[in-house]
């Protein structure tokens, strides 16, 4: 019992490492533009179905593949910040609301029907198989992708307080009008978090590819999750994220162990309404 | 009642009595030792006076002195942390924007704001639904108050479409549609040239003679030192006078506060 | 003014003989459909058009409808008709409940904690036994009759009373638009403060606004149970149909009587020709023909295609 129960304590963790990673790039573009994407969680699919046909087509294990397709999504998310969200950035919310939402459906439909329905599955990467320790079993690919979004997230704090283009966005996220009379270049600004944003999600969808099932639904519960995560972390905060995204993934592996596993998504939804409606701020937001 | 709005008549404009006809209240509004805090800031500080009824009160002060936090706190939008607000004898300061509107306290906003989406007519029915909930009783009230304000050509456009001037008199006749008994103008004449000015302070005074009692807060001196009955300066939160207009221009700590102690004492120094 | 009458009198008139003139079941399924959408859209549009609270979690109603109604023939032998009024009750219930708590947020926060609820509501809805759980509910074969709500042997019963709806919704909606609760809904969507700024209690009338589209969303669940005759979780508290509800709203028309009628009409036909004509090949075309009619009207026009006909004063 006890053995299962660790084991279900360290799945939680590792995933709750991606989460968090997932939810980064949504609570950034949040704090820096007061904008939830919608169609968060459509990135993530593409950038899991670049990497398995990267894998298909070209016979790159997603380990090779990361790179390049974390560069591919940096350019997507800078290209939808110019065409699609800057023309809107002063729009009223619900306007705001539609277009991510349009850009959710745009991508969906897009990958129905370039990729049509079926689930795909990268069969077998380099890093595979299952490691065990102290009588637990863990998927390499899981502790990899666990590992990798904690690098990612760790490099993504770096570069926010430590960088001055970092600090820059920091700036921006707190007080347009004061970073702006410090001469930063909100446009610029906006631009590069939309650009950080989908890149991290994208290296999020690259680690999950290597053993989660690909189609294109798969970003809709994953977008939800982040929302989980963005809002118990507070809108905004990047820490906050990052634990949030460790006590989200504990939620759900716990209630599905203590309570029921086909309820684990409800309490991890309910965690959002508890969350919204009796501390609106999360654990460390500042909006 | 006859029409509110007359370009440039100022007729009987600078009387400052309460020639409403109705008894006059005392203490028809008393604000009792408010104190709002937001974090650290102290934005209203055991601020205390009292209006009577048909009285027209100017609220001034330099900018950040909190005037707008003190309009907010009578129209509670936000709910002070400390003492009271005697409206008609009943304590309102824990009350919410809307039952407040519904005991006769009508409000305009800093930055104006009317329904952008809707067109004058329907701005002013929102307001008029108040006391007459059926849309044909609603829509005639509506247009009653448009010919007051002179608005009646302009009743099927597009409130964004109107210019600034324009927009903050239909705040104004939205509001007053609501038939409240005293109005809060937030820097009504802001941004106004002479001549609107001139309209405007004609405005206040058809207002207060229909039986209003009027609170503005102002920075365009001109506008209501002529017509205030009575003059509140805020600074830094707190109130530093009370009076008539003409006394209040000449008190040493409002001019210190506008000009600063540099000039106060040059002033006095020439003076004397 | 007297055209539009006009216009409306004559497309209610071809919608009554539409079944006469096209008597084969698959027009017949096909108007059904569109007309139940654009019911549902009618109640979608109260409190997303016109009040500006995007809810993503409308189908919740539509099940609660369509499981009450079940959940009573099934165990109690109750009529389908007091089933859809009870269903309504619980559908309200479900709003005041959800609604109290939830519109004190933001917009955004709101649209996310519809989804919850919805996803809620299907996880419970899955897992509840009492109901079916996973299978779901096959409704008993009763004789045919009105009462019954069921009809074997043509759809054009159905067809009457979902048209009948349809109608019922459309005067519910011409109702609240002239009058103090359509226009205060629109100053709640236009300026919230400001609205209590006038003696509107915002809290109240998002509520009324949710309640009625509650109604006419639990009403549809009710008729498809019967027209269906099976229900289980995945093809009632489905995220994809309070989406679809949204879609068609947005493309016909935001906040306007007849948007959510030109959107059905233009919704459900292209999407059963993809799926139909295109197959496998078109699967998604419909979904990005949406998309681009919907990021351009937000970014553009967001009175929607319906706005483009009709002019406004400026």
């Amino acid at each position: 019992m006890e053995g299962v129960f660790a084991q279900t304590l360290a799945s939680g963790l590792l995933i709750g490492f991606v989460y968090a990673l997932i939810a980064v790039g949504l609570t950034m573009i949040f704090g820096v533009m007061d904008i939830v994407n919608f169609a968060h969680g459509e990135y993530l699919m593409l950038a899991m179905y670049f990497s398995f046909w990267a894998f298909a087509l070209l016979g790159l294990d997603p380990l090779f593949s990361l790179a390049p397709i974390v560069v591919i999504m940096f350019g997507i998310g800078i290209l939808t910040y110019y065409v699609l969200i800057r023309p809107i950035i002063s729009a009223p919310m619900l306007s705001q609301i539609f277009v991510t939402f349009g850009l959710l459906i745009l991508l969906r439909g897009i990958a129905q029907f370039l990729w049509k329905v079926d689930y795909r599955m990268i069969p077998e990467t380099i890093l595979s198989g299952n490691f065990s320790l102290a009588g637990i079993y863990i998927g390499i690919p899981q502790i990899v992708s666990a590992l990798g979004a904690i690098v990612c997230n760790t490099v993504i704090l770096l570069f926010l307080k430590k960088t001055r283009l970092g600090m820059a966005l920091e700036a921006v996220a707190e007080d347009k009008e004061a970073a702006r009379l410090m001469g930063i270049n909100s446009d610029r600004m906006f631009a590069l978090a939309w650009g950080i944003g989908i890149a991290t999600v994208g290296v999020a969808g690259v680690l999950l590819s290597s053993f989660y099932y690909v189609f294109p639904e798969v970003g809709g519960n994953f977008c939800l999750i982040a929302f989980v995560v963005v809002a118990l972390g507070g809108f905004g905060s990047v820490v906050g994220a990052f634990i949030a995204g460790i006590i989200v993934g504990l939620v759900e592996v716990l209630s599905g162990f203590l309570i029921d596993p086909s309820l684990k998504f409800l309490f991890v939804l309910a965690l959002y309404l508890g969350v919204v409606l009796i501390r609106p701020q999360g654990l460390m937001g500042i909006k | 009642m006859g029409h509110f709005y007359e370009e440039g008549n100022l007729n009987g404009a600078t009387e400052n009595l309460n020639g409403t006809g109705l008894p006059t209240m005392s203490d028809f509004l008393v604000v009792n030792n408010v104190t709002k805090r937001f974090g650290g800031l102290t934005a209203n500080q055991n601020i205390s006076f009292s209006i009577d009824r048909g009285q027209i009160i100017g609220l001034i002060g330099p900018n950040g002195a909190g005037k707008s936090t003190l309009f907010n706190c009578i129209s509670c939008y936000y709910n002070a942390n400390g003492g009271s607000i005697l409206y008609k004898g009943r304590d309102i300061a824990r009350e919410n924007p809307e039952s407040v509107c519904r005991m006769g306290i009508g409000r305009t906003f800093q930055i104006v704001r009317v329904f952008k989406e809707m067109t004058v007519l329907e701005n002013i029915m929102i307001g008029a639904f108040l006391k007459n909930t059926a849309l044909k009783a609603a829509e005639a009230k509506a247009r009653e108050v448009a010919e007051l304000f002179g608005l009646t050509g302009k009743l099927d456009v597009v409130s964004s479409s109107l210019t600034i001037a324009e927009q903050k008199r239909l705040e104004v006749a939205r509001a007053y549609a609501t038939e409240p008994e005293l109005l809060l103008l937030d820097e009504a004449m802001a941004g106004l040239n002479i001549q609107e000015v001139r309209e405007a302070i004609g405005l206040v005074l058809k207002l207060r003679a229909s039986g209003l009692t009027l609170i503005l807060v102002e920075h365009v001196m001109e506008g209501i030192m002529p017509i205030a009955d009575k003059v509140v300066v805020l600074d830094y939160g707190e109130k530093i006078a009370e009076g008539l207009p003409n006394e209040v221009i000449n008190n040493d700590r409002v001019i210190q506060a506008y000009f600063g102690e540099k000039y106060n004492a040059k002033r006095r120094k020439s003076a004397a | 003014m007297k055209k539009g009458y006009l216009a409306l009198g004559l497309f209610l008139i071809a919608l009554v003989v539409y079944p006469l003139y096209f008597t084969d079941p698959f027009p017949q399924h096909t108007m059904i459909m569109i007309l139940l959408y654009a019911t549902m859209g009618i109640g979608w549009n109260i409190i997303g058009g016109y009040t500006g609270q995007v809810s993503f979690g409308n189908a919740a109603f539509f099940g609660v409808g369509a499981y009450a109604t079940a959940v009573l023939l099934t165990n109690y032998g109750l009529s389908p008709w007091i089933g859809m009024v009870i269903g309504c009750g619980f559908s309200v219930l479900v709003a005041v409940v959800v609604g109290y708590p939830c519109f004190r947020l933001q917009g955004h926060y709101f649209a996310i904690a519809t989804i919850a609820v919805g996803e809620i509501a299907l996880v419970i809805f899955t897992n509840w036994q009492y109901v079916g759980g996973a299978v779901g509910i096959y409704l008993p074969i009763r004789q045919e009759s009105f009462w019954n709500f069921q009809f074997h042997t043509s759809k054009i019963s159905y067809y009457y009373i979902i048209l009948s709806m349809f109608v019922f919704g459309l005067a519910v909606c011409h109702a609240v638009e002239r009058s103090r609760l359509g226009y205060y809904l629109r100053a709640i969507k236009d300026d919230p403060d400001g609205a209590r700024s006038l003696g509107i209690n915002v809290q109240k009338y998002k509520l009324y606004a949710f309640m009625l589209s509650a109604i006419l969303t639990s009403i549809c669940g009710t008729f498809y149970a019967m027209y269906v005759l099976y229900i289980h979780p995945s093809n009632t508290f489905d995220l994809m149909l309070s989406i679809n509800l949204c879609i068609l709203v947005l493309i016909g028309g935001l906040g306007k009587l007849f948007g959510p009628v030109i959107g059905a009409f233009l919704f459900i036909p292209l999407t059963e020709l993809t799926r139909v004509h295109l197959g496998s090949e078109g699967q998604g075309v419909d979904m990005i023909i949406f998309a681009l009619i919907i990021i351009l009207l937000a970014t553009l026009r967001p009175q929607g295609l319906w706005g483009i006909f009709t002019k406004r004063a400026t």
